[in-house]
């Protein structure tokens, strides 16, 4: 190692800071002799940027030399940037480095596409195969599958990767083809299908022998960037959701646009990245794994795109007054947790703690429960009846708003990844 | 008012309830004999500890409690609280006097405290999971100093023996001047003199005592952290609150 890798490090480093994913979990691996690492099944971030995300593996790219120009990627060919590689044993080294001293949970490898697709996969494949078979690292990898690239290749990076993943970037087709003409939908659903088919087939041979080598066990991801294009949330939702009914896959990222390519006319001036409504489609996108919400539910064709004032939950029951009040003493857990206010956690609390005997609006509140949300949507005895039908939507809509404004600053917020 | 005085075990601790069950009294304190003691108690007992009774009070709780509930109550014995001798007491006498026992009435104020620390200390040891920094030293031996509230070292014990089983390490507690020294077999407990201790205080290994490569690695590391941040997205609010600055100290990304 020399001085030489810090100049390497701050190019591909800042080169592959706009990929969002930082998830490490999904796997769980107890130490092998004489290897180093393990992977906790949660996710462990090591450190927190300026910018509030978390640094759980050393996300980097091989390469930022890139054969593609696609308008909204900082490396794209036509950019004038100082372009560099690692060498597999540097990057391979760096990480094990990095993982001594506890700064990393392990690797997330991306990279741009140099000479073709398979190329590239090969030296990403190099990296990963000296990590775990020379260096016996048993700590978490990410990679990315090129898009392009052959089965062959994408098999093999299956069986040395934790998760995998191909991103879609933008949400939909017409919009791709306009902003990154190489690229097609159905290059990249290609290797999403083949992982898929890779996962499901390694799980069945499990069953028969439990040696069978593992594919791609904490499933894939994606991302989609929001903002540089006018798809629609409901357009966005809908694709995640049908990613969602797919069996492996476990995470959509959102990425708010940041206008890194100023000046090309395909792309919208943004003053600002559109953080509001990336925090809402996290928001949305928590009630469809965890809430049980339809994409439908959340975006419709009369309600397009969510709304930035009230969290999407909000919105729903705003909506949709008649399924309320709800008896936090007698109705199912389901209902419990479509209450605004009343996150999976204290629902549970909720559900199991009410056996014993009716709980109180203090009890409520010492739960969990988010009383000034939640005070129109419930009933119990204590309370007065001024729910969100005598008082009306709008009335309600008013009041949480006029609370929220304030703290605009306080949405801006990426979810955690532990505890999944 | 009633006050109890115990040995400040565990074991004591359960002594305290078999004893207040026989006697058919219930301490409003429970004291060990080196606290400050209230000039005002009407009643005192000083309860032996008996192995033999600890250990049926612990019994008849594995068949009402689970295995979590059980190991709340630990998480509450280790945090050192000033409530936790009444807390844990009051815990175990409403699970011994309830046919099935309560752990899930988290509408009992007592059952939801218990959760709360049990939840600060588990949110302690994932932080120190998170934010523990080794250094190589000239010797081979990587070193971390960390400064928890409550004494984490046995909790995170094991997360660190498998993770980092073939590198020889000592995880420091530069507040309770304790470690533990991870030899790749077994682990021991270690304490610096005070002139080292001193010295660590500041979290940097100094000069001949790092490894040739250690001074370049944390630069690549703090080269790393300046990198991927995005400066169209500074949320300094959002950085602390998850990681707030009492950790700050010794990590290496954050020191110059």
């Amino acid at each position: 190692m020399n001085e030489k890798i810090l100049e390497k490090l701050s190019i591909l480093a800042d080169a592959a800071k706009y990929d969002v994913s930082c998830a490490s979990s999904g796997t769980s691996r107890p130490a092998v002799k004489g290897g180093i690492g393990t992977t906790t099944g949660w996710g462990i971030c090591h450190s927190f940027t300026p910018d509030g995300r978390c640094i759980s593996l050393f996300k980097i790219l091989l390469t930022n030399h890139c054969i593609y120009d696609c308008a909204y990627c900082t490396n794209r060919r036509s950019n004038d940037v100082k372009r560099t590689a690692f060498t597999p044993r540097e990057l391979a080294e760096l990480t094990i480095a990095f993982y001594q001293r506890n700064y990393i949970e392990g690797l997330f490898l991306s990279s741009g596409v140099i000479r073709n697709p398979d190329y590239t996969m090969e030296q990403m494949l190099r990296v990963v195969k000296l990590l775990r078979d020379e260096y016996r690292f048993n700590g978490y990898i990410h990679m990315k599958a090129i898009p392009g690239a052959s089965d062959e290749l994408i098999a093999q990076a299956g069986r040395y990767a934790d998760r995998m993943s191909v991103n879609l970037e933008i949400p939909s087709e017409e919009n791709l083809k306009l902003l990154a003409p190489e690229k097609s939908y159905s290059e990249v659903f290609a290797p999403m299908r083949f992982i898929q088919q890779g996962m499901l087939e390694s799980a069945e041979e499990r069953k028969k022998f439990r040696s069978a080598p593992r594919f791609v066990p904490a499933g894939q991801s994606t991302q989609l960037i929001i903002g540089a294009t006018p798809d629609s949330d409901r357009q966005i939702l809908t694709l995640a959701s049908a990613l969602y009914r797919r069996p492996s896959f476990k995470r959509v990222y959102y990425s708010g646009y940041i206008p890194v390519n100023r000046g090309d006319s395909r792309l919208p001036a943004l003053a600002a990245p559109p953080l509001v409504r990336e925090n809402r489609l996290y928001q949305a996108d928590w009630l469809m794994r965890f809430y049980a919400f339809n994409a439908s539910e959340i975006v419709n064709e009369t309600h397009p795109d969510l709304d930035l004032d009230v969290d999407p939950k909000m919105g729903w029951a705003l909506r949709h007054p008649e399924f309320f009040p709800v008896d936090v003493n007698t109705a199912p857990y389901e209902m419990i947790l479509r209450v605004p206010g009343i996150g999976v956690k204290s629902a549970k609390l909720i559900v199991v703690s009410r056996r014993y005997g009716r709980l109180s609006i203090p009890q409520l509140k010492k739960i969990g429960v988010v009383m000034k949300r939640a005070q129109y949507f419930i009933v119990n005895r204590e309370l007065p009846m001024q729910t969100v039908n005598e008082l009306t939507p709008q009335y309600v809509r008013r009041q949480v708003t006029q609370k929220q404004k304030n703290r605009a600053a306080a949405l801006l917020q990426y979810p955690i990844e532990w505890g999944e | 008012m009633v006050l109890f005085l115990y040995d400040k075990t565990f074991e004591g601790l359960l002594s305290c309830i078999f004893f207040a069950y026989a006697q058919k009294r219930f301490p409003d304190m429970i004291l060990s004999a080196t606290d400050q003691q209230p000039l005002f108690a009407d009643e005192r007992y000083v309860v032996d500890t008996d192995k033999e009774k600890a250990s049926r009070v612990w019994s008849s709780l594995e068949k009402k409690l689970s295995k979590i509930a059980r190991k709340m109550m630990m998480s509450v014995w280790i945090s050192g609280l000033p409530e936790t001798e009444m807390l844990l007491f009051r815990y175990i006498r409403k699970n011994l006097d309830h046919p099935q026992g309560v752990e899930l009435n988290f509408g009992d104020a007592d059952v939801l405290r218990v959760k709360e620390i049990a939840q600060q200390i588990s949110r302690e040891a994932h932080r120190i999971v998170q934010f523990v920094r080794f250094q190589e030293t000239a010797d081979g031996i990587w070193f971390a100093p960390i400064a928890p509230r409550y004494n984490m070292l046995p909790v995170v014990v094991n997360h660190f023996r498998s993770r980092y089983a073939t590198q020889p390490w000592i995880l420091y507690d530069t507040t309770r001047n304790r470690g533990l020294y991870w030899d790749t077999h077994t682990v021991e407990e270690v304490s610096f003199s005070p002139a080292d201790l001193a010295e660590l205080r500041l979290g940097k290994l100094e000069g001949e005592k790092q490894s040739d490569d250690e001074q370049l690695f944390q630069q690549i590391w703090r080269e790393y952290f300046r990198s991927i941040t995005i400066r169209e997205r500074l949320n300094l609010k959002l950085q602390q609150q998850h990681m707030p600055k009492k950790y700050w100290k010794y990590l290496t990304e954050l020191q110059q």
